[in-house]
């Protein structure tokens, strides 16, 4: 019988398999069925800070908007006592995810402001999340910023909520750094337990007919999955913190790759929405049925296997790769 | 328990008292009692009890008819029962308060007393409403104070109880109801006390039930009738003293001792005012005043004036009085005098009579009326009425406060005559509606009152308009308790928080010698005196005041607040007034921002904050140099080519200064010049739409759209350019017909009030910049000038000759004048839209009834009016009945128009010799189908006319009056939801039932929007209304689908920001149907809570979800043998969710209560899947459905 545990930001987990954010975090329900499924751990939809703002600005604007102008109207909207705006839904939940299962939950946070950050965090940390996962997703376009700052934003940014949680925490981000090493080391350095890699660019489409931008979000493909192999193999060895994969994880062969590139677990989302909450049962049978094949007798023995230090050879992960790659084309 | 200090407003005052103490609430809004049923309705969804630990159940009612009915029912059943209403609402509720008094049952309405609507209607305070029920048996009992409507409402309920004489207990409406003060609440121990529950149980006792049958409400014939009505006497002989003994139970109890008359004034006073309501107040103010000098007056405040006691009347007056000054709130024309008046000079006599009086010689009596409709009462006022009365002949039947220049009622008084306490603070604040000034007034009343010793005093003046509107708040606060129920005109503080509005009010004029002023302004303390108009400066230098800025707008930016300004400024009130310590003040500022925001989330109350702590870095005094240096001043109201009756009396409303206005300046009978909003230039957008010429393709949808008929097309030869202005925009016509001509689109600039649903609508985007439309908004000042030229230039343009165009098309429908321009409706309105276009297509032959509400508001309301007449002079004549009755209202117009129509034939084929046969032949067989049609009858008419001045007959004479009832009239019956679901419905169904040629048209907005947002039966299940704050838990009602039934109705659903060619297409052919129309409109509103400049996409997705299916059921098809109902909209192809979830109404349950919000949308999808299936089926029927046979 293989052994299938790892551990991931210090949690001991049954196996690699954790579920990422994704809709379906959000039903008590469904956070059941991924339990029953195998998953290891679910980390939640992310608690978007901007989201909780703008949800606020709104209600408040439009419970003002045309009141204490027109003697006949003064109001529009009776007065309803609570909102629920504010994390409080979300602390919920996690509260109650917390209870109805026994794998680890792990929250997720997208901030805004600095004090939103922390603030949140502390909330995150105070229902009762076995982690948190910070997920930045910041798009620089302001031509004064340089890649030096957006950097030590990044950094900054996880000193300061580390500072202020116990929790482990992981860092998602995406794969657009001119160093990603340097800027993974940074980000170990600045606290991190873990790095969450990668977050998809969510690039919008356009509508030729309207002349409109329009957000255009596809599941991800196993395809994808190399971007994530060849990083987290080079990383691998490099930095303290533990790595997760997500984005393109959707056999079992997907997340043995992972492990073997050096990740601790393997996240999954889209194979999910694409195959249903069961299909994670299948990667792992599919995973233990690959490991006895091959007599992996743990995932502790493949992880990092195949990292850039770990193979033969290791200028694979570089240009000579680019440079196989396209001789292989060539020679078709 | 202490009692604790509240800032509340009468209604509040009115409404915590009548939860607390009853059992069965039955509702329905009507301005200014509308918040008393609100605050009920609140309470108990809140689940707060009342004394006897259960929360009342309020229901909504379809009017007040219904809700006095239901009153009835539930008293008769054994509950304690009350409802809240005002004016119209109280006459509805006449027949039952018959029957409830009659049958002697104990109960308390609560009033706030409202002008019942004669020439005119007006939503303001007056005692109207309450004299008209005297003769119901019900007690009328008024308080005059915030704090006196919360203690007698507990005084009548417990004398109620005790009397069995249901009782109306009224305050003046606004003035009390409105008004917010410092006063003590009552606890519910205090209301126990006062309760008995015997008294309960014997109501209870009293009740129906099978258990205990009896019988009530029987017929009586003469022989016993009379004898049975007399038998409620000694209950109304003992009333008086019931009450009395409840306001000295409630004295021992808390400490405030109210008489059923009480006397303040001079003990030897000789001359005594006697009145009731709000204006007792100013009375006493006047009083004091003048008995601290030594003046022997005095004013007695009647408090229960039905059942009236002669006997407390008279023993309450000094003995000494020699003339009684009694004031009326309300006008009788024809009576003798005013009731109060009337019931004084009674009382004098039977006291005399009866030897209760204690008076040597039975004093004189004089009467007057005062503050009608709000109008102001000031301790001036009250000063001339007692010095009248100390004249040896003194004017009888007077009016006080207005100046009478026709039957020369009035009294003269002094305006400068003062009672105000100098150690109160008296501060003005004129704002503008979107910028939170009122609100952050109230905020700062309550800082003051609760957390102060200082009474405090806060009351509102609203804008009739509904965009763009105007605030004026006027707040006192003092160590003594405020008796001033009138509007301050000696400010020690005034602040502008728009700095527009000095170019166009005298913001000033009630700036005291060494008062404050603190304006909003872009311009720093160094450089904002250039930029003041003389009027300004000069009254800064004369009155000495201290002046401040501040640029809020900035700070309010910089903190993320928009346009709210109002934390911003109210921060600066209280750091310059120093009301409170600077600290103190901020900090209470900051808990009153939690308070008002916290639950709106935390980024809102942090934005406050941030808000608070930027103001004062902003806040600078200017040094007032010594002259005037100015070289403009304020604007005048309207432009020097406005005619006669524009200039002399609207552009004074307009300049706020309609006091001023003497009787004489008015029509005699409430008729008003159409076509006056053109001269009201409000400028109140920053940003106007602007023309791109190049890329437009002249579809007309922005025209289509436009809430306020500012943009405007015209289809001209080119020739006509030579003296264009040089900016003055055209292109070559996109029309085959047209092709030598050139098109222009204008804008006017300084009626546009910036909504942008023309540029959201604009199909066309620019290749270059896709973010540009054929019309994009830019800022308004830059381009002011040149684009009020162009608008002049262009409306000198030629009008299209109407015969050329083809009216089924929007492309050709924009070349229609509208008659309906730049009314007072909301920015972004979706109602106006659908009345602009009844205007352009019918408008030159339209007849209008309105039911009240916005649609009559925008339509109706002084100073200037929206509907206008083309060159010719023809356009829509309009009048506004009731809320009630517009069906009927607009019926009565066809039969009218019918009969004359009738007569004038009769008349014609009796006259066909002396006329012509041609011309009587021409006239009797005229196809007015057409436009062509149209105008060739009315050429017949002209020349009908013309000859028949030359035939001197009694028919010809007849003849002449009702000649124009030959051209084709196009009746339009015009309302909201509120009317058209719920109050008027009745009335409704019976006139669509007719099958009369009248065209109802049906401005849904799904909620009562002009009283702010109550449920109708047209609100969407699962949306969130008042009275509905859980969400409406039952279906909108489909009244399309009840008005098919008939099958002789012609109807149709439209939405034109989802189709507008079939919104044009609806009214042509409701119009062209030869019976009954009905076309039911959706219309977005405010009070759905989404910017509306996205109203076009909510009706598209209301469209889409299936929510509003476009349909026509045209009876005319069934003569074809077609199925007459024809569905104009694609199956749903959206779920309801996409619809709902863009508008605050519904989105805001998913915040309160998530739950209840997916299990009514799951329910409101269903009935909206169930609803399409059975209209897609009646759509599909073959034939015209008449029978099996003939459709094979």
């Amino acid at each position: 019988m293989s052994d299938l545990t790892t551990t991931y930001l210090g949690l001991k987990l049954k196996n690699p398999l954790v579920v990422s954010p994704s809709p379906l975090c959000q039903e008590l329900g469904s956070i059941r069925q991924m339990e029953d499924a195998g998953a290891s751990a679910v980390v939640l939809h992310s608690l978007f800070e901007e989201q909780l703002t703008l949800e606020s600005q709104d209600l408040d604007h439009f419970l003002a908007h045309g009141t204490d102008s027109f003697a006949e109207a003064l109001s529009y909207f009776p007065d309803l006592g609570g909102y629920n705006l504010g994390p409080d839904g979300y602390l919920e939940h996690i509260r109650k995810a917390k209870a109805a299962v026994k794998i680890p939950i792990i929250g997720s946070l997208n901030g805004v402001s600095t004090g939103g950050w922390i603030g949140y965090a502390k909330k995150i940390e105070q229902a009762g999340a076995d982690g948190l996962e910070l997920n930045v997703y910041y798009i620089p376009t302001d031509p004064d910023m340089s890649g030096a700052q957006v950097e030590q934003m990044y950094a900054d940014l996880v000193r300061d909520v580390r500072a202020s949680v116990k929790i482990p925490m992981a860092v998602k981000i995406g794969p657009y750094f001119s160093a990603m090493v340097s800027m993974a080391r940074r980000l170990d350095q600045a606290g991190a337990n873990g790095l969450v890699l990668f977050n998809r660019f969510y690039q919008p489409d356009f509508d030729l007919e309207k002349l409109e931008v329009t957000p255009n979000l596809v599941l991800s493909r196993s395809d994808e999955l190399r971007l994530r192999l060849t990083w987290v193999g080079i990383l691998y060895g490099r930095i303290k913190a533990d790595m997760a994969i997500t984005g393109g994880v959707h056999t079992a062969e997907d997340a043995i790759k992972c492990m073997m590139a050096g990740a601790r677990v393997a996240m999954m989302t889209s194979a999910l929405l694409r195959n249903g909450i069961k299909h994670i049962g299948s990667v792992l049978e599919g995973m233990k049925a690959w490991m006895e094949q091959h007599e992996y007798t743990s995932i502790r023995q493949m992880q990092g296997s195949m990292s850039q230090k770990s193979v033969a050879e290791p200028a694979a992960f570089v240009r000579a790769n680019y440079m196989k790659v396209l001789s292989s084309y060539a020679m078709k | 328990m202490p009692r604790p200090f509240v800032t509340i407003d009468g209604n509040e005052a009115a409404g915590y008292v009548a939860h607390r103490t009853n059992e069965v609430i039955a509702i329905y809004p009507i301005t200014p009692s509308s918040n008393m049923g609100e605050w009920a309705d609140e309470y108990s969804a809140k689940g707060i009890p009342n004394i006897w630990g259960t929360v009342p159940l309020v229901v909504e009612m379809q009017s007040e008819g219904g809700a006095s009915g239901a009153v009835h029912g539930a008293l008769q059943a054994g509950s304690l029962t009350t409802t809240f209403t005002a004016a119209q609402g109280l006459l509805l509720m006449i027949p039952n308060m018959f029957k409830i008094a009659g049958e002697l049952t104990s109960t308390v309405f609560h009033v706030s007393a409202r002008t019942v609507a004669t020439h005119a209607l007006s939503i303001f305070g007056d005692h109207s409403d309450v004299m008209a029920v005297r003769s119901t048996g019900f007690g009328l009992a008024a308080s005059n104070s915030v704090q006196e409507v919360m203690d007698m409402a507990l005084i009548m309920q417990a004398a109620t109880l005790e009397a069995r004489v249901p009782f109306v207990h009224f305050f003046d409406g606004f003035r009390t109801s409105h008004e917010v003060d410092k006063v003590e609440q009552l606890t519910l121990d205090d209301m126990r006390a006062m309760l008995d529950d015997k008294l309960v149980a014997a109501h209870r006792e009293r009740a129906m039930s099978p258990d205990r049958p009896v019988l009530r409400g029987t017929a009586q014939n003469p022989d016993v009738f009379f004898q049975a009505r007399e038998t409620c006497n000694p209950y109304y002989l003992a009333c008086p003293t019931i009450v009395q003994n409840a306001m000295d139970k409630f004295a021992k109890l808390v400490g405030r001792h109210y008489h059923l008359f009480d006397y303040v004034g001079a003990p030897d006073a000789e001359r005594v005012v006697v009145l009731m309501g709000s204006g007792a107040e100013s009375a006493q103010e006047a009083v004091e005043y003048l008995t601290a000098r030594g003046d022997k007056v005095g004013v007695l405040k009647v408090r229960l004036f039905r059942p009236f006691s002669v006997e407390h009347f008279v023993t309450a007056l000094p003995k000494s009085v020699k003339t009684l000054a009694v004031l009326d709130r309300t006008k009788e024309p024809g009576a003798a005098g005013e009731p109060l008046y009337v019931d004084v000079i009674t009382a004098l006599s039977e006291g005399a009579a009866a030897g209760v009086s204690p008076f040597a010689a039975t004093p004189r009596v004089i009467g007057g009326r005062y503050g009608l409709s709000s109008k102001e009462f000031t301790p001036a006022m009250v000063k001339a009425v007692l010095d009248e009365a100390g004249k040896p002949k003194p004017k009888n039947h007077f009016t006080v406060g207005i100046v009478d220049d026709v039957t020369h009622t009035s009294l003269e008084y002094d305006p400068n005559f003062s009672t105000e306490d100098p150690k109160t603070v008296r501060a003005l604040f004129f704002g503008l509606g979107a910028d939170g000034t009122v609100g952050a007034n109230k905020n700062s009343i309550k800082i003051i009152g609760e957390d102060t010793e200082n009474y405090a005093q806060g009351y509102f003046v609203y804008d009739s308009k509904k965009s763009g509107a105007l605030t004026i708040s006027h707040l006192r606060f003092g160590p003594k308790p405020i008796h001033s129920t009138y509007l301050i005109s000696q400010a020690s503080f005034v602040a502008c928080h728009q700095y527009s509005f000095l170019e166009r009010l005298d913001v000033l004029r009630e700036a005291q010698t060494g008062a404050t002023f603190l304006l909003n302004s872009l311009y720093g303390a160094d450089e904002v005196w250039d930029h003041l108009p003389k009027t300004v400066q000069r009254q800064i230098i004369e009155k000495k005041l201290r002046f401040y800025v501040i640029d809020a707008y900035k700070v309010a930016e910089q903190t993320g607040m928009g346009v709210r300004i109002n934390t911003i400024m109210q921060t600066c009130f209280f750091a310059i007034s120093g009301v409170l310590p600077r600290e103190e003040a901020i900090a209470a500022i900051k808990h009153a921002i939690e308070k008002t925001y916290g639950r709106r989330g935390e980024s809102v109350v942090k934005k406050n904050f941030a808000a608070v702590d930027a103001a004062l870095d902003h806040l600078h005094e200017v040094k007032v140099p010594a002259r005037v240096t100015s070289t403009f001043d304020l604007r005048p109201p309207v432009p020097k080519e406005a005619p006669e009756f524009v200039q002399k009396t609207l552009a004074k409303i307009i300049a706020n200064e309609g006091d001023s206005l003497p009787v004489s300046a008015f029509p005699k009978d409430g008729t008003f010049p159409t076509g006056t909003t053109q001269w009201e230039k409000r400028n109140i957008a920053l940003e106007i739409p602007v023309w791109d010429k190049d890329i437009c393709i002249q579809c007309g949808k922005c025209i289509l759209v436009c809430p306020h008929a500012v943009i405007r097309a015209k289809v001209y030869s080119p020739d006509l350019l030579k003296n264009a202005p040089p900016t003055f925009k055209s292109a070559p016509a996109r029309w085959r017909e047209f092709k030598e001509q050139v098109y222009t689109l204008q804008v006017a600039p300084e009626d546009c009030t910036g909504c942008e649903l023309c540029v959201e609508v604009c199909p066309v985007k620019n290749k270059q910049e896709t973010k540009l439309k054929a019309i994009n908004m830019a800022p308004q000042p830059p381009i002011r000038e040149t684009e009020r030229a162009n608008w002049e230039f262009f409306l000198n343009l030629p009008e299209m000759d109407r015969g050329v165009l083809n009216t089924s098309q929007v492309k050709d429908v924009q070349l229609l004048e509208p008659l309906f321009e730049f009314s007072g409706a909301c920015a972004g309105c979706g109602e106006t839209p659908y009345i602009k276009l009844l205007s352009q297509l019918f408008g030159d032959r339209a007849m209008i009834a309105n039911a009240t509400g916005c649609s009559s508001i925008y339509g109706g309301n002084l100073p200037t009016t929206p509907y206008a007449f083309n060159r010719d002079g023809r356009g829509p004549t309009w009048n506004n009945s009731l809320f009630e009755d517009n069906a009927e209202f607009g019926l009565g117009m066809r039969l009218a128009v019918d009969k004359q129509n009738q007569y004038a034939k009769e008349l014609l084929q009796r006259l066909s010799g002396q006329l012509g046969d041609e011309l009587v032949k021409g006239l009797l067989e005229a196809d007015q189908s057409t436009e062509a049609g149209i105008k060739a009858q009315r050429d017949r008419v002209a020349v009908l006319k013309q000859k028949l001045a030359g035939i001197k007959s009694g028919e010809a004479y007849g003849l002449l009056g009702v000649a124009e009832s030959l051209v084709k009239k196009s009746i339009w019956i015009v309302g909201g939801d509120g009317w058209a679901y719920d109050i008027g419905y009745g009335g409704l169904d019976h006139v669509l039932a007719s099958g009369y040629n009248v065209n109802a048209l049906v401005l849904d907005t799904e909620v009562y929007s002009n009283t702010g947002g109550q449920m109708s039966k047209a609100t969407p299940r699962g949306a969130v209304a008042k009275f509905a704050a859980g969400g409406k838990p039952r279906p909108k009602k489909d009244l399309a689908m009840i008005s098919m039934t008939y099958g002789n109705i012609y109807v149709a659903r439209v939405a034109f920001g989802m189709n507008d060619m079939h919104t044009v297409r609806a009214f042509q052919e409701a119009e062209a149907y030869d019976g009954c129309s009905l076309i039911i409109a959706y219309s977005h509103c405010i009070a759905h809570g989404y910017d509306l400049k996205h109203g076009l996409d909510q009706q598209k997705a209301a469209v889409q979800s299936g929510h509003w299916p476009l349909m026509r059921y045209n009876p005319d098809l069934v003569k074809q043998g077609k199925n007459p109902l024809v569905l104009d909209s694609k199956a749903p192809s959206i779920t309801l969710d996409k619809f709902e979830n863009n508008e605050t109404r519904f989105a805001m349950l998913t915040h309160s209560d998530p739950e209840a919000a997916k299990r009514l949308l799951a329910m409101a999808q269903d009935e909206v899947n169930a609803r399409w299936r059975l209209y897609e089926h009646w759509a599909a029927m073959p034939g015209s459905g008449a029978t099996q046979e003939k459709v094979q």
